[in-house]
């Protein structure tokens, strides 16, 4: 029988494995300092701080760190990364994070921000070019009825002003584009 | 006479029509040459990185391989375009193994990329020197007096770029520098580089709406007339819904919201319907009345 020295990889490099183009230091080099979650404009939005996420991480502690809306919550403005003294890219990890929970599927249903990113991506793969009024109305319900009337007064008004078509545009060569994804990753995985 | 391969990226169709037409006015007035990227994609927004790091990757590789296809450096409107060209085209060019595998993918539409292209913000190139030079002489009066807030937004500067300083990306000047040369009055806008939001508008209505009021009180308390924005989503959110945060909270805010193209056009002599003025949803007339009687104070 072959037996494996081969140690499982901890939470913390799977996370940095999904990083694999990017070249922030590794999480390992945190110090708690704290300032990611002061320079962040959402932090009070977040459950966990930035830096308790990343303390977290390091602790391996998966299951709080998925079931933490932290990484949805990011709105990708990288003032964490600019501050970071130790050159972690805090805003990365949180896309690292967000690629994790759709892969494994750990996210909360009720939550907006990743149905927005799958259905933002299928577009894209139709198309080749994002298009705003077909996705985003699905989300306008979270602000209830009135919410729901401003947001199609103003839809309106946009379409009045001609700053919303009606028909998606596309790409001419859409399926080299979907050829070329598929080289990448399979996109049944995707669609 | 400079040219570049333009990116205008999907928000440039439709929301942001406007930007893409002052853009072309403005180059045109400025003696630059912007030739459409042929066939270009979407760059992938945030959604792609949040699903896939190759993904997004793959779609930035197409638009950088067709511009060198071109022969032409890229220029983007759009902060959140630019920084995922410029990033991705900053990967291909230190990681052979990654340029490898995105040629690869690339073969698919015969493509292929080299790493000869250049990533510049449209910002970029209407702010260097020469061009700068250029808008102090032809500037006409019609900005004035005008108190502009320089919102910058974040992916414009952030990531930082290699070969800048800290203190280019905690407190840049070249907006403001941009709206001097134009004869506009920049006011300190201590929020320029905070962020409008951005896709949140849809994913956390909340924490977005609350963003947004922060920028517009922000701009209120400087005195500033109108903001000026970069980027399509920082626009969008702080104009389309500037009345989503009256009804929040209660307020009045009333600040005109427009793209720095505009202004430039106004300054540069070029008509206010060519400029795309006239589509928003909070109207820009304390700008209009403005540029009106400077045109009046002139010809008299």
């Amino acid at each position: 029988m072959v037996t494996t020295t081969a140690r499982p990889l901890s939470f913390r490099e799977e996370v940095e494995n999904l990083l694999h183009a990017e070249e922030g230091a590794s999480l390992v080099r945190c110090i708690q300092c704290a300032t990611c979650s002061a320079v962040c404009p959402v932090v009070e939005f977040m459950d966990h701080t930035p830096r308790m996420l990343i303390g977290l991480i390091n602790a391996g502690m998966k299951d709080e760190v998925m079931a933490s809306n932290t990484f949805w919550t990011c709105a990708s403005c990288y003032a964490c990364t600019e501050k970071c003294p130790e050159g972690i890219r805090p805003a990365d990890v949180m896309y690292a994070l967000t690629r994790y929970s759709l892969w494994r599927d750990t996210f909360d249903r009720d939550w907006v921000a990743p149905e927005f990113s799958r259905r933002f991506t299928k577009t894209i793969l139709r198309t080749g070019k994002s298009y705003e009024p077909g996705y985003a109305p699905a989300f306008i319900f979270e602000g209830g009825f009135s919410g729901m009337v401003r947001e199609m007064q103003m839809g309106l008004k946009l379409l009045a002003k001609g700053r919303m078509p009606l028909i998606p545009s596309r790409i001419k060569r859409i399926h080299n584009l979907r050829s070329m994804v598929a080289r990448v990753m399979p996109l049944d995985g995707i669609e | 006479m400079s040219r570049y391969a333009y990116y205008p990226g999907c928000s440039l169709e439709t929301m942001a029509a406007t930007y893409h037409v002052s853009s072309m006015e403005v180059a045109h007035k400025l003696g630059m040459e912007l030739e459409e990227l042929e066939d270009w994609n979407c760059c992938g927004a945030t959604a792609y990185s949040h699903v896939d790091e190759l993904l997004a990757t793959v779609l930035c590789a197409r638009n950088l391989a067709i511009a060198e296809k071109q022969g032409l450096s890229i220029v983007a409107p759009c902060n959140a375009c630019y920084k995922n060209l410029w990033t991705t085209n900053a990967a291909l060019k230190r990681d052979p193994d990654l340029a490898e595998h995105m040629n690869y993918a690339l073969e698919a539409d015969d493509l292929h990329y080299d790493g000869s292209v250049e990533v510049s913000h449209i910002m970029d190139a209407f702010s260097t020197p020469e061009v700068l030079e250029t808008i102090r002489q032809k500037a006409n009066d019609r900005l004035k007096g005008l108190k502009v807030a320089p919102y910058y937004g974040c992916q414009i500067v952030r990531p930082r770029r290699p070969g800048l300083e800290l203190s280019q990306v905690d407190n840049p000047q070249y907006f403001e520098e941009l709206l001097r040369a134009a004869g506009a009055d920049p006011v300190p806008y201590a929020y320029k580089l905070r962020c409008c939001g951005a896709a949140l508008m849809v994913t956390n209505r909340r924490a977005a709406v609350q963003m947004v009021r922060d920028l517009l009180q922000n701009a209120v308390d400087s005195g500033a007339e109108v903001i000026a924005t970069a980027c399509p989503l920082c626009q969008t959110n702080l104009e389309c819904y500037q009345a989503e945060v009256n009804h929040a909270y209660d307020a009045d805010y009333a600040m005109p919201i427009l793209y720095f193209t505009q202004l430039l056009g106004l300054a540069l002599g070029v008509g206010v319907k060519r400029l795309g003025i006239g589509k928003e949803l909070v109207s820009p007339d304390v700008v209009l009345k403005r540029a009106k009687a400077a045109a009046t104070s002139q010809s008299s």
